[in-house]
């Protein structure tokens, strides 16, 4: 066997590994966008390619059911969240980085241990403690919940990044006589603009991609995120409204995969500086 | 006497020690602070530590729940409070300390700027850290110690008190043929799930990566954009089409590419082995994508001249691909790829949303593929044994505890030989 039909063999090999999976990974996706726009409402009457499109299925989701709100409000808690995590992230991590405090070393182990620790298997916990303080069934105590959940991974994902910015910086700086919020604001702040970005789009889409808290703490209907719309939708009467669920996610899928893949760079960028440090 | 052990003595009664040091300003809001603290604390302290430790005594007044959450919050006060005695006590030690060997105490102005200068870190530190003791740690210490009480459906207040029952959760895991059995089932699948899941999808991932990266593969781009879609679109509502898909009488993969092969339908949803089966499937497509790309920035960091010299050398492909790639590839990524793990481990949304951790099985109060936590879930939100459910989550948080710190101090030495 020569050199160039052995070449010619491992080129074609790939080109149908690389087709296959392709066709995997399409598959799903183009099947729900057919879905969406086939006639009928049931799983069974779903085909790739719908023999007559109709846009029924968008229109009942806009008219008869409550997906607009859900998704107002799912945009409003990410936003929210995203704004709050990014000011308590900046400002802890920036202390932990910079200052030399009694706690601050059993602080990073308590951090390191409570991100190993998903925060829902203490669901019991956080519902009785929002009934408590009557804050069940709110935006509010979600929006809480999450902010207080990111801050031990993404504190360390900024310290992490902060250790980087050399130190000389702050120390001419406050030789020339700024005080210890200025150093943070007009020094720390500017230079770690990449991480807070990361930082910022992982505290968006984490609440959008979050089941669980929300199913758990809102209960009535025009309050829900789009999560728990759309579960609600395809477990209630399963079969039943499966394409209007089909439609729905495809109005989901598509702006958060191009808002993705436009900034997957800084996914890649901000999950590996995660993962080797410590 | 020396100057210290008087003035920490008299610290005993906040603020004595500082008058005593003849910082009138400091001591006056010092015993201020203990005053309102007291003011502010007592009745629901009081209230707080008697129903902690009773969990209520009479019916319907006592809701012993709420006794228990009121009750950690006491603790949490008391330990803040107990945190303000001490430093007050250690003050008044170090500035008597100060004032034996002859050293001049700070003014007022030298103590405002000292307050300043050293808790400013606590200023910064301190929003985030309260939310996170309301949201995250609260609620753990909760868990924690209702595993240790007979909550659940029969025993729940208002109409009945809770109690305190030891370990006997613990004890009741282990030795009732059903919770032992269903914990061993559940935990087993779990490690499997974990193993077989992350390690098909880092397997995948970086098959495809290179594939994808061989110098003649052409519209390098297009195929990238599209191996990625899976992470793009988000992970619930791949899940839920997923289970649309493996519908065992209506979805696709019955109907649509099974049937024309000739091959009878699959009880996706309801043979767990098959169920088992999807859900790995599942796994593996939504994870590869990341880890494909995490590769692929691998791949282009590792230097031509190595495989230039290999090829000089005579290796083959496979060579190359065992000797250099793989090597540095696993090299540089592993703190990521145990990332992977921990969260396959904690994977709540795949099991939940495909198929709510079912089909069920005889013999077992959890589903046929519930893994920890989603068994975790089912036991606090449909059949209510909720001590039951913390005993099972202080499990999983030592396992997961003990995980974390081996890996801290993995990566600790990794760090201190300069690798990373």
């Amino acid at each position: 066997m020569s050199i160039k039909t052995a070449r010619r063999i491992r080129l074609t090999l790939s080109y149908l590994v690389l087709l296959s999976a392709i066709a995997i990974v399409i598959y799903p996706i183009l099947w729900v966008i057919g879905s969406s726009f086939n006639p009928g409402n049931t799983l069974s009457s779903s085909t790739i390619i719908p023999k007559n499109a109709t846009l029924a299925h968008y229109k009942e989701l806009f008219a008869e059911t409550d997906y607009l709100i859900w998704y107002w409000n799912t945009l409003k808690i990410c936003f929210i969240t995203m704004v709050l995590s990014v000011i308590f992230i900046g400002l802890t991590a920036y202390a932990f980085s910079r200052y030399k405090f009694i706690g601050r070393k059993n602080g990073l182990l308590l951090f390191l241990i409570l991100q190993m620790i998903p925060q829902f298997v203490a669901i019991l916990a956080i519902y009785i403690l929002a009934y408590q303080v009557g804050l069940l069934d709110t935006h509010f105590a979600l929006i809480l919940v999450y902010v207080g959940g990111l801050i031990p991974m993404n504190t360390y994902l900024a310290k992490n990044y902060y250790d980087t910015i050399p130190k000389e910086l702050d120390e001419s700086a406050r030789i020339d006589g700024a005080g210890h919020f200025r150093i943070f604001w007009q020094i720390i702040l500017p230079l770690s603009k990449p991480i807070l970005a990361v930082i910022a789009l992982f505290s968006f889409i984490s609440p959008f991609a979050d089941f669980i808290l929300a199913s758990i703490l809102i209960s009535s209907d025009e309050k829900m995120t789009l999560a728990v719309g759309l579960f609600n939708m395809i477990k209630n009467e399963f079969g039943n409204s499966f394409t209007l669920f089909a439609a729905g996610s495809v109005l989901v899928a598509i702006p958060i995969g191009l808002l993705f893949l436009s900034l997957q760079r800084y996914f890649i960028s901000g999950l590996t500086a995660g993962g080797t440090k410590g | 006497m020396t100057h210290r052990k008087t003035a920490a003595l008299l610290s005993i009664i906040p603020g004595m020690g500082q008058f005593y040091n003849k910082q009138f300003v400091k001591g006056f809001a010092f015993l201020f602070l203990a005053i309102c603290y007291f003011i502010a604390f007592l009745d629901f302290l009081n209230i707080g530590l008697w129903g902690i430790v009773t969990l209520g005594t009479e019916v319907p007044r006592d809701h012993s729940i709420f006794l228990l959450v009121n009750g950690v919050i006491s603790i949490l006060v008391v330990g803040i409070g107990l945190g303000f005695y001490y430093f007050n006590i250690y003050d008044a030690f170090q500035n008597g300390k100060k004032r034996d060997n002859g050293v001049k105490l700070n003014t007022l102005k030298e103590q405002y700027h000292n307050v300043v200068d050293k808790g400013f870190p606590y200023l910064m530190v301190g929003p985030g850290f309260l939310l996170l003791i309301f949201v995250v740690i609260f609620p753990i210490i909760f868990m924690l110690l209702l595993a240790f009480t007979n909550y659940n459906l029969y025993n729940s207040p208002p109409a009945k008190l809770v109690d305190w029952v030891g370990f006997k959760n613990f004890i009741e895991i282990f030795s009732l043929d059903i919770w032992r059995e269903t914990f061993i089932s559940v935990f087993a699948w779990t490690i499997i799930w974990t193993f077989t899941a992350t390690t098909l999808q880092v397997s995948v991932g970086i098959f495809l990566a290179v594939v994808l990266n061989q110098k003649e593969i052409k519209f390098k781009g297009i195929i990238r954009t599209l191996l990625i879609l899976p992470w793009a679109v988000p992970a619930f509502v791949s899940i839920l089409i997923f289970s649309g898909l493996f519908n065992d009488t209506f979805g696709a993969i019955n109907q649509s590419i099974l049937a024309p092969l000739g091959i009878d339908s699959i009880p996706w949803m309801t043979d767990p082995f098959y169920t088992k089966v999807a859900l790995i499937f599942i796994q593996s497509w939504l994870g590869f994508p990341f880890i494909m790309a995490m590769t692929t920035g691998v791949l282009q960091s590792i230097p031509g001249e190595l495989y230039e010299a290999a090829t000089v050398d005579g290796a083959s492909n496979w060579d190359k691909f065992r000797k250099i790639t793989l090597p540095m590839v696993l090299f540089t990524t592993a703190p990521i790829l145990i990332t992977q793990y921990t969260f396959n481990f904690n994977n709540f949304n795949v099991i939940y949303l495909f198929n709510n951790g079912g089909p069920a099985v005889a013999d077992q109060n959890a589903g046929g593929t519930d893994i920890l936590i989603s068994w975790i879930y089912n036991l606090t939100m449909t059949s209510a044994q909720y001590s039951k459910a913390a005993a099972v989550t202080v499990l999983l948080s030592l396992i997961i505890v003990s995980l974390a710190l081996w890996q801290f101090r993995k990566t600790k030495s990794f760090k201190d030989e300069g690798m990373i």
